[in-house]
């Protein structure tokens, strides 16, 4: 995937306390884990904004070992029901971690462990298989998607060329790894033999914007979240001289935010690209070219290089009137193989054959710019992580059997509508704690009765009123 | 209210516990208070005090301390 070698000593990523580490460091120490894991296997990957994490999962890439990437602070539950569920031959770690699982550690570095673990499966894998990562939210599904090595390959290649990205790019870090978004500022300038300033700080904290400036970060990418917090911080009174660009993605902009960043972009003479993605793309699928940003505030943008967008009413045919809605699809290299559930998924071959249907609905107007403008499936964007209303309902549930609830609402705020009144806060509690997001996404509301049609299906534009 | 119970009361709120757990909180001591709830209480504290903060007051209000000491700029004493 990437040549380190050709970048030698330049610096590939800088920590949060100062350290720097070169391409060939990446490349040596790579080279010495990936020998420590010895085939190609699974491997579960914890990740951190951290030098361990990041030369953990160059180096099992780089050697056809394919890694699971998970947030380290990822419910313990979960956790172990994913490791039952694909029983990986290893795990990388944060070593502090080591004594909270079982099997041998037979390798450290950079404050990382790897673990070979006792109950493994070792179930076959396809060639192409490049890597397992979620769906953005974790709703307790064991869902992943299969990436290949030329998804991972096809789009590093599109985003390098309509971000025209650089050796001279310092991005500093503001999304998990093991969030596709975030993985691809990773894959990218990794790429092109940029420096990651790597941190775990997040922008609500003085050390973050000390890092920024001392490091002189040139971009950051952000969720629509982040924006809303950057407007709170008066982010356009900072000095910072050395930000080229900021890129969104991860759900809508509100327009209203989207024309006011495009505006600083272009007093300051920065970038501000909004785009558009999901993990079953690998990451990236669409962008809105930033000569155009304020022009075109509120859409979505074009395809991606080397990718194509059309839009198919509910038959399935092409529209080719602009301002129509339909479904919108996506053709590219980028578009990964599929799902996986278990290990024994891992075996499967490419089932989309390049072509994915988003599940988004949208419009393109008489210059070809699309525009989102709602959703085929019933999932929210919670802070940029999407989160499926039917699976959180599954998961309330299995908790609480003897409860009716039914989810709704807008992104980042769920409503949870539930039958009895007595549980308002534990349930509020016990979703934040599922879905490690914040609790003040959820708003559970008292029902005394479910509105349901005669054949018994949830209401749900009834339920949208009360939201 | 006195200021230190309107204070409490505005770590209460954001974070959904009790005022014992809000008098030794730090920044991600608990799950409630990540950049997300940083802004919730930003917004309980404005509003309770009828301030507006300042952005460097807003990234180093790190504890519960800390922020006693970042409210006494705007006048507000404890």
């Amino acid at each position: 995937m990437w040549n380190f070698s050709q970048y030698g000593a330049k610096i590939a990523a800088v920590s949060d306390e100062g350290k720097s580490y070169s391409y060939a460091f990446l490349a040596q120490q790579g080279d010495k884990l990936a020998a420590a894991v010895g085939k190609r296997c699974l491997v579960f990957c914890l990740c951190r904004n951290s030098i361990g994490s990041l030369l953990g999962y160059t180096a099992f890439i780089n050697h056809g070992i394919v890694p699971l990437m998970l947030d380290e602070q990822l419910d313990k539950d979960l956790l172990v029901s994913f490791l039952h569920l694909y029983k990986p031959d290893f795990l990388w770690l944060p070593e502090n971690r080591v004594c909270e699982f079982e099997g041998e550690e037979v390798y450290r570095d950079c404050n990382y462990a790897l673990i070979k673990r006792l109950d493994t499966a070792s179930y076959p894998m396809y060639n192409e298989l490049a890597l397992l990562i979620t769906t953005s939210g974790s709703t307790g599904s064991p869902k992943f998607v299969r990436q290949s090595y030329k998804n991972l390959e096809a789009n590093t290649h599109s985003i390098v060329e309509y971000l025209h990205l650089n050796g001279t790019e310092r991005p500093i870090t503001t999304l998990p790894m093991n969030y596709t978004y975030g993985l691809s500022v990773i894959n990218t300038h990794l790429a092109v033999g940029a420096t990651l300033i790597l941190t775990d700080k997040t922008l609500m904290q003085r050390e973050f914007w000390t890092l920024f400036s001392e490091q002189k970060a040139t971009s950051f990418a952000g969720v629509p979240y982040t924006y809303e917090m950057l407007d709170k911080l008066m982010f356009f009174r900072r000095k910072l001289p050395y930000l080229k660009s900021m890129t969104q993605a991860g759900g809508k902009i509100l327009p209203i935010l989207h024309q006011k960043f495009a505006e600083y972009a272009q007093k300051e003479g920065k970038e501000f690209v909004v785009m558009y993605g999901q993990a079953e793309a690998t990451a990236r699928m669409g962008y809105l070219p930033s000569n155009i940003s304020l022009e075109k505030f509120g859409c979505m943008g074009i395809a991606i290089p080397g990718g194509k967008f059309h839009l198919i009413d509910e038959q399935g045919q092409t529209i080719t009137t602009p301002e129509t809605v339909g479904e919108l699809v996506y053709e590219g290299d980028n578009v990964a193989l599929g799902y996986a559930e278990k290990g024994e998924d891992l075996i499967k071959e490419d089932e989309r054959h390049g072509l994915l249907q988003t599940g988004d609905m949208a419009k393109f107007d008489k210059d070809g710019v699309y525009s989102i403008v709602g959703r085929k499936k019933r999932f929210l964007k919670i802070f940029g992580n999407r989160v499926n209303l039917d699976e959180t309902e599954r998961l309330i549930k299995t908790q609480y059997q003897d409860l009716d609830c039914v989810c709704a609402g807008k992104d980042d705020a769920m409503t949870i509508f539930i039958t009895d009144d007595k549980r308002i806060k534990e349930i509020q509690s016990f979703v934040a704690n599922k879905t490690h997001l914040n609790f003040t996404a959820f708003h559970v509301q008292y029902l005394k009765q479910i509105p349901k049609n005669e054949a018994g299906k949830v209401l749900y534009a009834e339920l949208n009123k009360l939201c | 209210m006195s200021n230190i119970e309107k204070y409490t009361q505005a770590f209460c709120q954001a974070f959904d516990i009790d005022e014992e757990a809000a008098k030794k909180l730090k920044f991600q001591d608990i799950p409630a208070w990540d950049s997300v709830g940083h802004m919730g209480l930003v917004a309980q504290l404005e509003e309770a005090f009828d301030i507006m903060l300042e952005p460097d007051d807003i990234v180093d209000l790190s504890s519960f301390e800390k922020g006693q000491e970042i409210l006494a700029k705007y006048d507000i004493t404890f």
